[in-house]
């Protein structure tokens, strides 16, 4: 037993050695995961930040951030990004905007695979009515268009970080649960899991230490594919106004209040977008990438002749 | 046949009633406060938020308030709206012919887009053209419908209308019965706004699954027969791996159908999306259960639809 580990182990160890060795080689990865470290920077530090370029996010400079008749300044020395319809820096609320993102896609990526590992293992591995159940909660899920029940969740609760994170959630858990239900299914009948059976492994066990880790590896890949969804959906729900509820600057919101403005500011509209298209490409193509590395089968697929 | 039929109609069935119950809960039982007062607004008189609950029946006990409500569903009768007593159901109707234009166009480009460029991309699979292929149809996908509609809206309307060449409106429906070309002239934005982002995703799933189906044995043998390659793909591996395409536009459809929110509010276009964000604006609480409800009527339907004509398709299918 100890042995078999032991070597699993090793040659678990090795192939993500390979894996790592493999996605540092693809530029189109290394890219797109700098973007996202510097995102994450941006995130993490964005008091910092702000304090550097003085200008808080929510502040109007009416005086020095418009023009004498009112008009947003474009990208200068003092707001390098210009202001925005009332005189902020559009800057400072870019940042912040960022680190909404960050918080809000990475905290609802993790609720998601958290509940949908859970409940797919479950599914997977028991079947029965556990099986049943997520198979007709998926369904009726699917069946919900999202902006409209966020609407009406909106309606009912009012506009908050809280209810935008739980309606996420709740869209996104599903499809995840029922691809660890079917990696399950598949996995259930494989040799090492009849193994671990025999040597008399827990169910509980042969889930979390047999299972979990030979699936991990699609987990990744639908979970970074998951994010760029994310953040569209809060990108969205703030647009409409069903986000994060203002002042606080959110990149959706800040197109929003500037939407009207774009024949005097096309700044205050460009940037927000840009730096939107640019986070949910990265993370697209961080997944991409992520999928040819661990999936190396699935980019010879493509090789035909 | 008819016995899958069946069971995927009873299962459509139940999943519009889970639905259902799931709306009934959230606007009769989970709502924090009384739901009359929320919905009569701040400055409604005790007369008023009195007549409000006496028309919702929430005077009633739950379960009477309950059988009220899925009886009045099952006779397609969503009530009246609070802002103008006008009949919900025959409000939505009315603005249907709006998504149904944007959604059904919509859909017909992506597939115009998507099949020629799958079928491209896949036959040059891993080579440069593919490539480039597969990191625009990446970066369409990328790209949020309303950061689309707001950048074709400054490009194509407003830069181009100032450059003196008013193509584009700036928004607005004109009925296709009233003026076939200005309706044509009125959607083609909204449709390309909703276009970028949907053809890339169906260019990639065309392209992945006719590289599957060329994999296959079977198409090894026509080509093996000697077929000139144009047969062995548009006769031979092309049709059945259109099965994930016919899947994704049905339920795309079905979710469109039920309203397009953002690019209805871009646009200015009336349709049932717009009809849900002015709902909740005004407090209108019988027209946002009504079009939560028929937007889930359309994507279930949409889903039985799909998998009978899957099942048409490929009667090895089964539940």
């Amino acid at each position: 037993m100890s042995t078999q580990s032991t070597s699993q182990s090793a040659s678990l160890v090795s192939g993500r050695h390979r894996v790592l060795k493999r996605l540092l080689r693809d530029k189109v990865f290394v890219m797109a995961a700098s973007f996202i470290a510097v995102l994450f920077l941006v995130a993490i530090f964005a008091p910092l930040l702000i304090e550097l370029i003085g200008h808080g996010p929510n502040e109007p400079f009416r005086e020095t951030g418009l023009t004498a008749g009112g008009v947003p300044l474009p990208p200068n020395g003092e707001f390098l990004l210009g202001t925005d319809v009332i005189g902020r820096d559009l800057l400072s609320r870019l940042i912040v905007g960022a680190r909404v993102t960050v918080f809000v896609s990475m905290t609802c990526a993790i609720l998601s695979v958290t509940i949908g590992v859970i409940i797919g293992l479950i599914a997977g591995y028991r079947g029965g009515i556990v099986d049943l159940l997520l198979a007709g909660f998926i369904d009726m899920v699917l069946g919900l268009p999202l902006l409209v029940t966020a609407i009406a969740l909106v309606s009912v609760y009012g506009a908050s970080f809280t209810v935008m994170i739980g309606t996420i959630v709740f869209f996104t858990w599903g499809p995840i649960g029922r691809i660890v239900r079917n990696l399950v299914v598949a996995a259930k009948s494989a040799e090492y899991v009849q193994a671990a059976r025999v040597l008399g492994a827990s169910d509980t066990r042969i889930m979390l230490r047999e299972i979990l880790p030979n699936i991990a590896g699609q987990v990744l890949i639908y979970a970074s594919l998951l994010i760029p969804q994310v953040i569209v959906m809060e990108a969205s729900l703030s647009f409409l106004g069903l986000g994060v509820p203002p002042p606080t600057a959110t990149w959706g919101g800040i197109i929003s209040e500037n939407q009207l403005n774009y024949a005097v500011a096309w700044w205050s509209i460009l940037f927000p977008s840009f730096a939107l298209l640019a986070a949910t490409l990265a993370f697209n193509l961080l997944g991409d990438s992520l999928r040819d590395a661990l999936d190396p089968s699935a980019a010879n697929k493509g090789r035909v002749k | 046949m008819i016995g899958y039929v069946l069971r995927r109609l009873a299962f459509g069935l139940m999943t519009l009633w889970f639905i259902s119950l799931a709306v009934f809960i959230l606007f009769y039982v989970a709502t924090p406060g009384d739901p009359a007062l929320m919905f009569a607004g701040e400055y409604a008189t005790y007369e008023q938020i009195d007549l409000i609950r006496t028309r919702l029946g929430l005077d009633q006990p739950l379960h009477v308030q309950y059988f009220t409500y899925i009886g009045n569903l099952l006779r397609f009768d969503f009530g009246t709206s609070f802002v103008n007593q006008e009949d919900v159901l025959a409000t939505i109707l009315r603005r249907l012919p709006v998504t149904a234009s944007l959604a059904f166009g919509t859909v017909a480009i992506w597939v115009a887009i998507a099949i020629p460029t799958g079928v491209f991309s896949a036959r040059r699979a891993g080579r440069l053209p593919d490539r480039l292929v597969t990191a625009t149809a990446l970066a369409g996908m990328s790209f949020p419908t309303f950061v689309v509609g707001t950048l074709l809206f400054y490009v194509l309307f407003f830069v181009l209308t100032n450059a003196g060449f008013p193509v584009f409106p700036s928004g607005g429906y004109v009925a296709f019965t009233r003026d076939p070309l200005e309706w044509l002239r009125h959607m083609l934005l909204p449709w390309m706004t909703l276009a970028v982002v949907g053809a890339g995703t169906y260019t990639r799933i065309a392209r992945g699954s006719l590289l599957e189906t060329l994999n296959q044995d079977y198409v090894r043998t026509a080509r093996a027969k000697g077929l000139r390659e144009n047969k062995v793909i548009y006769h031979h591996a092309l049709p059945p791996s259109m099965t994930p395409v016919i899947t994704m536009m049905g339920l795309d459809l079905g979710g469109l159908l039920g309203g397009t929110i953002i690019t209805e509010r871009i646009w200015g276009l009336n349709g049932v999306g717009s009809l849900a964000v002015q709902a909740v604006e005004t407090g209108d609480l019988p027209t946002i259960m009504g079009t939560v409800i028929f937007a889930a009527f359309f994507v279930v339907a949409a889903n039985l639809i799909v998998d009978v004509i899957q099942v048409l398709r490929n009667p090895q299918i089964t539940l």
